[in-house]
């Protein structure tokens, strides 16, 4: 066995790589993994979008777990999106923030908001991709969970569905509650 | 007849010259807009070099210097603005890769996580080598002949008499 070795070693790398790269196949390319979970919430402090008083602070998002969405009236997958997010604030299980992302005009937001919904409690314009920058986004919808202490503990890429939302985000959302 | 040859021979000669051309020009093109060009010719130099170091994240094999994407626009303001403000070349890199981690970075660095990655080749070839190495040695070691014994030396003298005419 062992003067085989040398003979066998190839083999034995060559499915160790095989392993790892089918593993790897089913991965999507698009999903990068996030460097800022378990960080703190960069300094945000947003203006507000057209129609509202209040815009969005870091601050805001401390005391309690909430949801922070990047979305844009530009975007298609927000739109598909959206009618969830409704849903999920009727239910009042967890306050969503909204971060309202490199509208060209002031008031694509505000109006896209007015034809479907507002499902936000509180929303930052970022015009400038600023805010969404720092919080390291690559394309709308992305989904932040932060917790009461205004740490980011988790990140969605791409549009919540129910079935993304009762099995991968409101566990968190639960587990987070109870600290 | 010949008016119309002609005028086929020139298209053809466009379309290959636009055909050899285009690598040429697509290389030199980039993605920064007459708009985002800063007025200091020495940081702007600076945001060129940045940005050809850093990757897209929506189209991920561009850098953003290369890129047509809003966020990648975004990204070369960013690091204008920064520069501008009087950060130093590595603080803002820091910065964007604070921000996406070092997946940003089209020339991956050298720390823990990536010996894999740099080292996996040289290891392979390393091995590869090795093997060759060993397997030939062997090879060598085994075609070398054992001396004959007494007994053999009588028989190859009897064979060889006989074979004699």
């Amino acid at each position: 066995m062992l003067r085989r070795l040398p003979y066998l070693l190839p083999l034995i790398v060559l499915a160790g790589l095989a392993g790892y790269f089918w593993s790897g196949l089913g991965r999507d390319p698009n999903t990068l993994p996030s460097v800022l979970i378990d960080q703190p919430l960069p300094e945000l402090a947003l203006a507000p979008i057209a129609g509202r008083e209040r815009g969005l602070v870091t601050a805001d998002l401390k005391g309690q777990v909430s949801l922070l969405n990047i979305f844009g009236s530009w975007c298609v997958a927000c739109q598909a999106e959206h009618p969830f997010l409704m849903q999920l604030k009727a239910e009042g299980r967890v306050p969503i923030h909204g971060i309202n992302w490199r509208e060209r005009d002031a008031d694509a937001g505000p109006a896209w908001l007015r034809r479907l919904g507002d499902p936000y409690t509180l929303i930052g314009a970022d015009p400038d991709s600023r805010a969404a920058i720092a919080l390291g986004v690559t394309g709308a919808p992305e989904t932040f969970i932060i917790d009461a202490a205004g740490v980011i503990r988790y990140k969605h890429i791409g549009p919540i569905t129910r079935d993304i939302w009762e099995k991968k985000l409101w566990p968190i959302v639960e587990r987070l509650r109870r600290g | 007849m010949a008016d119309r040859r002609a005028f086929a021979a020139r298209l053809i000669g466009a379309l290959l010259a636009v055909l050899l051309l285009a690598p040429v020009l697509v290389t030199a093109a980039s993605a920064v807009e007459p708009d985002e060009i800063v007025a200091d010719p020495a940081i702007e130099a600076r945001a060129r070099a940045i940005s050809k170091g850093l990757r897209c994240l929506v189209c991920q094999n561009e850098s953003i210097d290369e890129s047509n994407a809003e966020l990648a626009r975004d990204l070369r303001l960013l690091v204008r603005q920064r520069l501008q403000a009087g950060d130093s070349d590595q603080a803002v890199t820091a910065y964007i890769v604070s921000r996406y981690g070092d997946f940003v970075l089209l020339d991956p660095p050298f720390k823990a996580a990536t010996y894999a990655l740099w080292l996996g080749p040289l290891a392979i070839a390393a091995f590869a080598l090795g093997f060759v190495f060993v397997f030939y040695r062997r090879r060598a070691g085994r075609s070398e002949a054992a001396p004959l014994s007494a007994d053999d030396e009588r028989r190859l003298a009897k064979l060889l008499d006989r074979n004699d005419p």
